[in-house]
């Protein structure tokens, strides 16, 4: 089989180091604030957040050219941000807002922004794999040589469509980046609990090459995923990273109130030891991380103005978009 | 022999858009040897990087199909199998349709799914004899069972141009029809318009797909007695009620034939529609396969179940005394 190209962690210029640590700062602080306005009641429906798999949003499109394409999962928002999607409105759409990424008509686990690449975060676990493939099969035969990355986490690895986009994407030589997510929990199910033989193993019996890298460090991810990507795009086929991560906070925002117990505090603790904010910032000097904060800090606060001050969907477009060719069905009193 | 098979309508619809537009491409399996005979040269014609024989992952190439339309490509996608639309209901109602509303109208999934042949082909059991086209009715995918050739060539033509999901139901009881027609007059069949086969004035019948054969030959039994109208809706969703409005006007009565499961089957809805809000004299009636029907294998076990033309004529004998 073939082999990803291996490599060292090569050091990287000092512009390339600010802006991962820029990006994994980002999704940080916007999911915090999210979080806020989910208890605030600002977002209604809850969130999955990001937090603690930063490094691998960030060092993945890091790797990607404005016009590749990914595909993203119900936990999407730190993909969407990295991949280039205005934070202001992807936290305009978060809040049901006109103004969101998608007209208020996805929310947290649909964001989508064609024009940036971001070709929709989805819900069903496992489910965008194949859209991924057949979007980069499209793109090919358009004679691009867009690549397609496709994110999705440690519980899909058991999902059958999952399987078969590996299969589909080593039988046409599609260039597309797996990147598995493994933050150790599939909701409250631990992967030793769930998977048998290894998460890299499925990848291997399609001929598909693939890494474990460590998932909590973003530079260690743009590393892998450029030389995945160079790879794909030259026609080389398929390639799969299993990105190790842990999941600092709840699976989804009901957890703070349902409290389900599947792991200790002292276990999320020690999972959290590494923190892939802090890991990037110490490679960033003190002068440009604070400009970066406080821009980002500002940029936040502009997105909740925003996102408060944007008027809700009027009730008479609900059905508005449902159909690209403008159909109307009836109403629910005809 | 008339000239034109409903197989090979299906076969020129696709040929013709694949020439028209470079964004068609199609995907199913075995379709290279051409198994349902339905894509038939179009590896020859067009090559293998348009025609893609899938493996057996029918969930996946539902999706990559997905994937592919949101990319700009315009895919048919074929099942010989209508059971298999169970296994891939997740990739059709939950994905491809759903993505112009949850993308907020940035996407459109311009897929035709292609069943060439929906239904009891008798024989053929529990799980190769399904239509479940109430379903995708009931989901709101873009859903058309074709009766006649010409239909058939015409109705896929627009489902491929058309920007949304479509589904197309070949009914294995039509499959085997025929027609004369003049080739250069085939054309487009716009979705969401009936044909009224036969005008009459005193019974509307509402046939789905090859039962619209039935009805005709009913009508044909009855003529003298009962002046039956046989109206094809031809598009189930979204569905023609003017022009059905406009046949109850003439007739006031109404019998629906409608080859699903009785319960939630296109013929409730029409049923419904027509008793809120359309002319009726006296009580409908519907012809369906019983609730919950699974079809067994032998034979008379599977006409059983099936709606069948003497059901059909005693409905309308019903109807056309009600009152």
């Amino acid at each position: 089989m073939a082999e990803l190209p291996r490599g060292g962690n090569p050091p990287q210029p000092p512009a390339v180091s600010a802006g991962l640590y820029r990006t994994v700062r980002l999704i940080r602080r916007f999911e915090q604030r999210a979080i806020e306005m989910v208890r605030s009641g600002v977002i209604p429906g809850g969130i999955h957040p990001y937090i603690g798999e930063e490094a691998i949003a960030a060092g993945v499109c890091a790797a990607l050219r404005a016009d590749d394409v990914i595909t993203s999962t119900h936990r999407g928002h730190g993909h969407v941000l990295a991949k280039g999607a205005d934070p202001v409105r992807v936290l305009a759409e978060l809040a049901g807002r006109e103004t969101g990424l998608n007209s208020g008509r996805g929310g947290s686990m649909h964001a989508a922004d064609v024009s940036a690449g971001i070709y929709g975060a989805n819900a069903i676990v496992g489910a965008s794999a194949a859209i991924a493939c057949g979007a980069a099969w499209s793109h090919r035969r358009a004679g691009h040589d867009r690549v397609a990355v496709t994110f999705f986490g440690d519980g899909a690895v058991n999902q059958g469509v999952l399987l078969e986009a590996l299969n589909l994407a080593s039988l046409r030589r599609l260039p597309v980046l797996f990147v598995c997510e493994n933050n150790q929990f599939a909701t409250s199910m631990r992967v030793r609990d769930t998977t048998s033989g290894t998460i890299t193993g499925r990848a291997g019996a399609f001929g598909i090459p693939a890494q474990t890298i460590d998932g909590m460090d973003a530079e260690t991810v743009l590393a892998a995923a450029s030389r995945a990507v160079a790879r794909a795009r030259a026609g080389g086929g398929p390639a799969f990273l299993e990105c190790l991560t842990y999941r600092f906070e709840p699976h989804h925002t009901w957890e703070y109130t349902v409290r389900p117990r599947y792991r200790t505090d002292e276990e999320v603790a020690a999972g959290s030891a590494r923190d892939p904010v802090e890991i990037q910032a110490a490679r960033v000097p003190e002068a440009v991380r604070s400009r970066i904060d406080e821009e980002i800090e500002e940029l936040l606060d502009r997105a909740r103005l925003f996102a408060e001050a944007s008027p809700e969907p009027d009730p008479s477009g609900a059905l508005d978009y449902l159909y690209a060719g403008g159909l109307r069905g009836r109403g629910g009193t005809a | 022999m008339p000239n034109l098979s409903y197989v090979r309508a299906l076969n020129r619809a696709l040929s013709a858009e694949m020439e028209r537009d470079p964004a068609v491409c199609v995907f199913g399996e075995d379709i290279g040897i051409a198994v349902s005979n339905v894509t038939t040269g179009l590896l020859k014609r067009f090559g293998p990087e348009r025609v893609i024989d899938m493996p057996i992952s029918e969930q996946a190439f539902t999706s990559f199909a997905t994937g592919a339309a949101i990319a700009g490509s315009r895919p048919v996608v074929e099942f010989q199998i209508p059971a298999l639309l169970f296994l891939v209901f997740e990739q059709i109602a939950n994905q491809a349709h759903k993505f112009s509303l949850m993308t907020g109208g940035q996407v459109k999934v311009p897929v035709t799914y292609l069943l060439p042949s929906s239904g009891s082909r008798v024989g053929w059991a529990g799980q190769h004899s399904d239509h479940p086209y109430s379903l995708f009715a009931h989901v709101g995918v873009k859903t058309v069972v074709p009766a006649t050739p010409t239909d058939a060539y015409g109705l896929l033509v627009s489902a491929i141009r058309d920007d949304d999901p479509v589904i197309v139901f070949g009914p294995a009881g039509a499959v085997a029809r025929r027609e004369n027609v003049d080739f250069d007059a085939l054309a487009p069949v716009p979705l969401g318009v009936a044909r009224v086969h036969r005008p009459g004035t005193d019974v509307t019948v509402v046939a789905v797909g090859h039962l619209v054969h039935d009805a005709l030959a009913v009508a044909d039994e009855l003529a003298g007695t009962v002046s039956v109208e046989v109206f094809d809706p031809r598009t189930l969703y979204p569905f023609d009620w003017a022009a059905l409005a406009a046949s109850l006007e003439r007739t006031g009565r109404l019998v629906v034939v409608d080859d699903s499961n009785r319960t939630c089957g296109i013929g409730g809805e029409i049923l419904a529609t027509a008793a809120e809000e359309m002319h009726l004299i006296a009580p409908p009636k519907r012809v369906t396969r019983p609730d919950g029907a699974v079809l067994p294998f032998a034979r008379e076990l599977d006409l059983a179940l099936q709606p069948a033309r003497g059901q059909l004529r005693a409905a309308i004998e019903t109807v056309a005394k009600g009152r």
